[in-house]
């Protein structure tokens, strides 16, 4: 076990700067530590300055994502040793404008999620007299693996589609809304489908499937996707059916 | 008007079905098999029985044009994701869905018009 | 956050990074990805192997002797081995990814990915078989 690993981070000051740079720290390694604990201590004892976002540091917040050693990941479950001898390079999430250092903007994201109303929707709700709406474990292991999406972009990283199109909605935008369209409780799937046939919406997906590969919770948006495919295919041919356009 | 894509991306799903269940024994046969002599090849007599049978004949036209429209979709987006060629959306996409066309309707008329 | 608040999308400090010509180069799975999209390419070529072949057999003897002769040169037989491997590639990766976009459900519970994958490959396997019968024994 070597005394100390070295840490590549991306620095970026609009202030002083027009470009990103990489600057390196020697961080004492320790065999239990992750990458947000050596950038931690570089922020506790090197450099004050650096910036980046982290919350729970258990991986269920989604805040720390960070592109280690070119691969998006969450920093709180990336661990040190297995990045030995090192350097490990920490860069902010593919595809996100830069706002400083490792800190990107994921304001496009905020917005994707808002248009597939990642909420349940009903033509008629029920009166509070008559109780919660009830679900059965099966109809819930219908949508449950979506519903574990923390938000963290990961899959926002490894999507080329997102990285040369920034208008792409996305694979966990598209995950969400599948989440809600298999919700028993829920009615507004066609509204949902609607919207995601929109012009930059899930037929831009061409199925790479690295988003299902870098989920940390492993939602499998790429499978998502291919079932709303499937769905708006065989909706599509609608029209031929003698009972008609429902 | 409704969007297309999911009619393009049905007949791209449908080729890429036909083409993965049929074209590799197609091809190991007509293609390497038949030519080297591996396996014995069928007759000319043989071969214009069997494609002179109306059902070979829509076999045939569905094995050829489908997987036609497949490739057509899915070089399409090979073209705009890997050579980022995006900016010639209209021109690509007609490109391709003309050509699978194309040979569709050559190979429709090939099979109409077997005497 | 007062109502009438907006964010603003674009801001001229914030640094933003073009994608590469050469991304798809970037790790394996990307590579992966470009082959896959590649067979494309050899589908293609079937299906036009296949409208020839059906074009030389209708115009005659002659011309369907000329395109077996065509075959046997080593441009062709090259390139149809290529394509084979391509489209064998093709198969492969189709009935793996078929069980994400085919959910089906007996009984409540979902049918597991291998059984979809694997009822292609028996499909596939038979109809391979049906094939060759026919092509061997006219």
């Amino acid at each position: 076990m070597p005394p100390s690993v070295t840490l590549a981070v991306t620095r970026y000051r609009p202030e002083q700067e027009s470009e990103p740079t990489l600057q390196t720290y020697e961080v004492p390694f320790r065999k239990d530590w992750v990458v947000l604990d050596a950038l931690n201590y570089i922020k506790d004892n090197l450099d004050g300055s650096l910036s980046f976002r982290w919350s729970c540091r258990m991986g269920v917040c989604g805040s720390c994502g960070m592109m280690v050693n070119g691969s998006p990941k969450l920093t709180c479950a990336a661990f040190l040793s297995d990045y030995l001898p090192g350097p490990v390079r920490v860069e902010p999430l593919q595809h996100f404008p830069v706002i400083r250092d490792l800190v990107g903007d994921i304001t496009d994201f905020m917005q994707k999620l808002k248009r597939v109303k990642p909420w349940i929707i009903r033509e008629q709700e029920k009166p509070l007299v008559e109780g919660e709406y009830l679900q059965t474990p099966d109809q819930l292991e219908m949508y449950k693996q979506f519903s574990m999406c923390i938000n963290c972009m990961l899959c926002y990283s490894a999507c080329p589609v997102y990285g040369l199109e920034q208008s792409f909605i996305g694979p966990a935008a598209i995950a969400l809304a599948q989440r809600y369209n298999l919700d028993s409780r829920d009615e507004a799937a066609r509204e949902r489908l609607e919207i995601l046939s929109e012009h930059d919406g899930m037929w831009q997906c061409t199925f790479v499937g690295e988003c299902s590969k870098v989920c940390p919770k492993n939602v499998d948006p790429a499978g998502a996707i291919q079932q709303l495919k499937l769905v708006g295919a065989v909706d599509w041919f609608r029209f031929l059916l003698p009972w008609g356009t429902r | 008007m409704r969007p297309i894509t999911p009619f393009l991306w049905t007949l791209f799903g449908a080729g890429g079905t036909i083409a993965a269940l049929l074209f590799p024994i197609h091809l190991f046969l007509s293609g390497l098999a038949f030519p080297l002599g591996a396996l014995e090849a069928p007759s000319y007599d043989v071969l214009y029985g069997l494609v002179r049978h109306p059902v070979t004949r829509l076999y045939l036209l569905v094995v050829i044009t489908l997987p036609l429209f497949h490739w057509a979709h899915r070089f399409r987006y090979t073209l705009y994701d890997v050579l980022q060629l995006k900016h010639l959306y209209r021109l690509i996409a007609v490109l391709c869905y003309s050509a699978a066309l194309l040979g569709s309707a050559v190979a429709a008329y090939t099979v109409w018009r077997i005497p | 956050m007062s109502p009438g608040t907006q964010y603003t999308p674009y801001h001229p400090k914030w640094y933003r990074s073009r994608m590469s010509v050469w991304w798809w180069l970037q790790n394996r799975s990307y590579v992966y990805f470009v082959l896959r999209e590649l067979t494309s390419v050899f589908v293609g070529l079937c299906a036009l192997l296949l409208l020839w072949h059906l074009r030389a057999l209708v115009q005659g003897p002659e011309a369907h002797a000329y395109f077996l002769a065509q075959m046997r040169r080593p441009f062709f037989v090259a390139l149809n081995g290529v394509g084979l491997l391509f489209i064998l590639f093709h198969t492969i990766t189709w009935f793996n990814l078929t069980p994400k976009a085919m959910v089906v459900r007996v009984g409540g519970k979902r049918v597991p990915d291998w059984t979809i994958a694997g009822l292609n490959y028996v499909a596939w396997v038979l109809l391979s078989v049906a094939v060759a019968v026919v092509l061997l024994r006219g």
